[in-house]
């Protein structure tokens, strides 16, 4: 070769990046290519600071039940996430959450606790097995994502009135109290906690796995990513499981925040969860984003609604008004992309 | 029949996609140490050989061997494994993702790849950047350093030098000899004859899909190359086509249809300038992706340019899109019809679209002058319509003739025809040249690009030759005979002169 020798050892005595690269560079960096990741927290407190100058009580209480109402729909915009970020789309999340929660209240109903934390991990299972099946329809049948899962929806939601016709059944309090209490201090609810567990412990080890890096790369260019040596169909299939399972841990979250199995209420999810992964700052074409803004951006779409309650206002106008903060939001992000891209 | 003294070979390949036959008979002998080069012109099946060698496709017939051994890699991930290892056209790299991870995905390793990037001249690269936003140049190097450092013993460079400067060419060629004197095998393509002939210890040669040849370096390589890339047969008759064609003069006054000066649009457009004449057809010849689509298109004002100026009898035009270009009677015949043609609309809508275009357009459709205007242009151009009205149901070649006619229907004064005859039958082809002939013969302006270069003599009376963005050589029809068209988009300086 002709390359010059000191050319070769200066580069061999270069740590790798990660290490050398100063903190504050990394963090700017990241902040830059996920910009939700400061916009969602500044949105969330600013929201938060909003309820409470419209609400000056606002209390130990109203945080609980806050966690609680946005409990069901993080779960809802996470399982979103999963499939959004491998280029792919999931239309049956409420369905698969109102079967979860169907399925745990009628069963558990007369359960132990012990029992019903047994009756949980068996929901848990069925809801990746849904999600498993979603994804072989969408893969074994080339039908698009979007069809697809529609469609399939309409079935799991079919098989949620099945299990419970109308709106019962229930869980044992200590069960529900995972959902309800709260943990060393009123102002920190179980629900937010079980959110926050619930997230690191599926959430965190998939992306610092090769499967995570997988999700990312089909998404973002399948081509290349197939060229790399991924597997475009399994790495699709398992961002259903995924989905499947998060939407399975929001249907026992809403069992333990309502107490009950109401076959039509996980319904509402699909659409609100995919508000929050847009919100969220996922892109719907595939390959960027995070788990952090969309599960933020959920407790932004509960709070806006509550904030209007406060407010008096028609509930029926509160949704136009609901509606046009969501599109501003959205518009904001997306004036942000174009002009850093127009540089 | 199953051993195989070479360290990669591909027997008889024959490959089909739906009906188009991209492979017949690709054969290809690689040995231990040398750099092989595979060559032909557009469409001889180059890029299908690689990937079909590299498992991203399998093939409909014949075998690969390596080491001997028969083969068939379901994946590029399994021919990795089995030391074949290909650098393909297009970066390889996730762009949402870094470097770093891009590496980890492909469980490449990331010291090997710092030591070959250093080798290539990448010194310092941070691998936390996201692939994005990353230059072209420095991701084709990543590319190569990836590949590189899985330690492939068959390497496929497939173009990887087509738009790169030349000091990273020079790279690049430094790193193949490296490769070859540790005994493994480089598989290199490139339209850059020069290289080829600098670089390659044999060349093999398809055309259409079938191996026509294999030569040694030798004097004199280069000449037996283009000749085996024409086949004799096309020679022959391209020169009794061009023998009957008169190519016309034009007053060197007259006011051009339209005038291109110094476009540059990213790597792929750098400084293209030429005029067109009404009444001319003006050819373009270049291989594969030296600029041609960029220059139609930014022409058509689908795309922006970075530099440069267009002008239309001699007024300056600001194309933001492709309506300021239709406005300036500039209008264009895409390669791909399903671009311009809405399939599932009837021809009578499909040619009466652009009529549409302006505000004051938007009341009612005035349906008996449309039915007119449509009907004297289906008439004109004879197009079948005895399959329905719906246009998917349409051939090819009549779908080609709805795009033509729905600008004969709506008045333009510059043609931009971009390959209108790919994968058209024979005889839609004749009567499409026939109709650019006649376009040109009533006033019109006709810039043609044409991926066969025989073509050129049938139809222009002028030729340009692109490479790597530039304009490289522009004779009349009389002197663009297929040899001489394949030279210069080769590259090459004319010696065709001393030659015929």
């Amino acid at each position: 070769m002709t390359t010059p020798a000191e050319d070769k050892s200066s580069v061999l005595a270069i740590p790798a990046a990660a290490s050398n690269t100063p903190l504050i560079t990394r963090l700017r960096r990241s902040l830059r290519r996920n910009p939700s990741l400061f916009f969602m927290p500044v949105l969330l407190i600013a929201s938060l600071a909003i309820t409470v100058v419209i609400h000056p009580q606002f209390s130990d209480f109203d945080l609980q039940s806050l966690a609680m109402g946005a409990l069901p729909l993080a779960f809802a915009a996470a399982a979103q996430t999963a499939v959004v970020i491998s280029g792919g789309l999931d239309l049956s999340i409420g369905s698969v959450i109102a079967v979860a929660n169907v399925l745990a209240a009628s069963t558990m109903e007369k359960a132990s606790f012990g029992e019903s934390l047994l009756l949980a991990a068996a929901v848990l299972v069925v809801g990746a097995a849904i999600g498993a099946l979603n994804g072989l329809i969408v893969i074994l049948s080339r039908i698009p994502d979007v069809v697809a899962t529609l469609t399939s929806g309409f079935i799991w939601g079919g098989v949620a009135l099945l299990i419970l016709e109308k709106p019962g059944g229930g869980a044992p309090q200590e069960f529900l109290n995972l959902g309800t209490g709260t943990l060393f201090t009123a102002w920190l609810p179980n629900a937010l906690v079980l959110l926050v567990a619930a997230v690191c412990v599926i959430w965190i080890p998939l992306r610092q796995s090769k499967l995570g890096l997988q999700l990312y790369a089909v998404g973002s260019d399948r081509v290349a990513a197939f060229r790399s040596g991924v597997n475009i169909d399994r790495t699709r299939f398992a961002a259903y499981i995924f989905s499947g399972l998060f939407s399975a841990v929001g249907g026992l979250g809403l069992t333990m925040t309502t107490g009950i199995g109401a076959p039509l209420a996980g319904v509402y999810y699909t659409l609100s969860g995919l508000a929050a992964v847009v919100v969220g700052g996922v892109s719907l074409a595939g390959g960027r984003g995070g788990m952090v803004g969309p599960v933020m951006a959920a407790f932004v779409l509960t709070l806006i609604p509550t904030d209007l309650i406060f407010l008096n206002i028609d509930p029926n106008f509160g949704q136009v008004i609901q509606g046009t903060l969501i599109v501003a939001i959205v518009m904001i992000g997306g004036f942000v992309d174009m002009a850093r891209h127009r540089k | 029949m199953s051993e195989s003294p070479f360290l990669l070979e591909a027997r008889n390949v024959a490959k089909k996609f739906d009906l188009v036959v991209a492979l017949k008979a690709a054969s290809l002998q690689v040995r231990p140490g040398e750099v092989h080069g595979l060559m032909g012109s557009n469409g001889a099946g180059k890029s299908t050989l690689v990937k079909i060698i590299t498992g991203v496709f399998p093939a409909d017939g014949g075998q690969i061997f390596v080491k001997g051994v028969a083969r068939s890699f379901r994946s590029p991930a399994e021919a990795r494994s089995a030391g074949i290892v290909s650098v393909y056209q297009d970066p390889a790299l996730v762009p949402d993702l870094t470097v770093a991870q891009n590496m980890r995905l492909a469980g490449a390793p990331v010291d090997a790849i710092r030591k070959w990037l250093a080798e290539l001249g990448v010194v310092r690269l941070d691998f936390s950047l996201l692939v994005r936003d990353l230059p072209y140049q420095t991701l084709r190097l990543i590319d190569l350093a990836r590949a590189l450092a899985s330690e492939p013993a068959v390497l496929l460079l497939d173009e990887i030098t087509a738009s790169l400067p030349a000091d990273l060419s020079e790279r690049i060629y430094a790193m193949v000899k490296h490769w070859r004197e540790r005994g493994n095998a480089v598989i290199f393509i490139s339209h850059r004859m020069a290289e080829v002939s600098a670089l390659c210890d044999r060349a093999t040669v398809l055309r259409d899909g079938v191996t026509v040849g294999v030569t040694e370096r030798a004097h004199g390589s280069e000449e037996r190359i283009v000749a085996l890339m024409l086949g004799a047969e096309t020679a022959r008759a391209v020169a009794s086509a061009a023998s009957t064609r008169t190519s016309r003069q034009t007053p060197p006054d007259a006011q051009a249809a339209l005038e291109v000066r110094g476009l540059r649009r990213g790597p792929l457009l750098n400084d293209v300038s030429f005029k067109l004449y009404p009444g001319e057809v003006l050819g373009v010849a270049a291989l594969e992706g030296q600029g041609q689509e960029e220059l139609f298109d930014c022409i058509a004002g689908s795309r922006r340019y970075d530099e440069g100026a267009v002008f239309a009898h001699g007024k300056e035009l600001g194309l933001r899109h492709p309506a300021d270009a239709i406005a300036a009677g500039i209008v264009l015949v895409p390669a791909n019809r399903l671009l311009a043609l809405l399939q599932q609309r009837p021809i009578r809508e499909n040619i009466a679209l652009p009529a549409f275009g302006g505000i004051r357009n938007w009341g009612p459709i005035r349906m008996h002058a449309e039915r007119i205007r449509v009907e004297s242009a289906i008439a004109r151009l004879q197009i079948d319509t005895r399959a329905g009205s719906e246009l998917r149901r349409l051939s090819g070649g009549n779908q080609q003739k709805v795009v033509i006619a729905r600008w004969l229907a709506n008045g333009f004064n510059t043609l931009l025809c971009f390959d209108p005859t790919r994968g058209i039958d024979i005889g839609t082809k004749r009567q499409i040249y026939a109709l650019v002939r006649e376009l040109a013969a009533a006033g019109s302006a006709v810039l043609l690009f044409t991926s066969e270069l025989p073509e050129i003599a049938l139809a222009c009376d002028r030729a340009i030759v692109l490479f790597g963005g530039r304009v490289v050589a522009e004779m009349p029809v009389s002197e663009a005979d297929e040899a001489t068209l394949l030279r210069s988009a080769h590259g090459l300086a004319p010696p065709a002169q001393a030659a015929s």
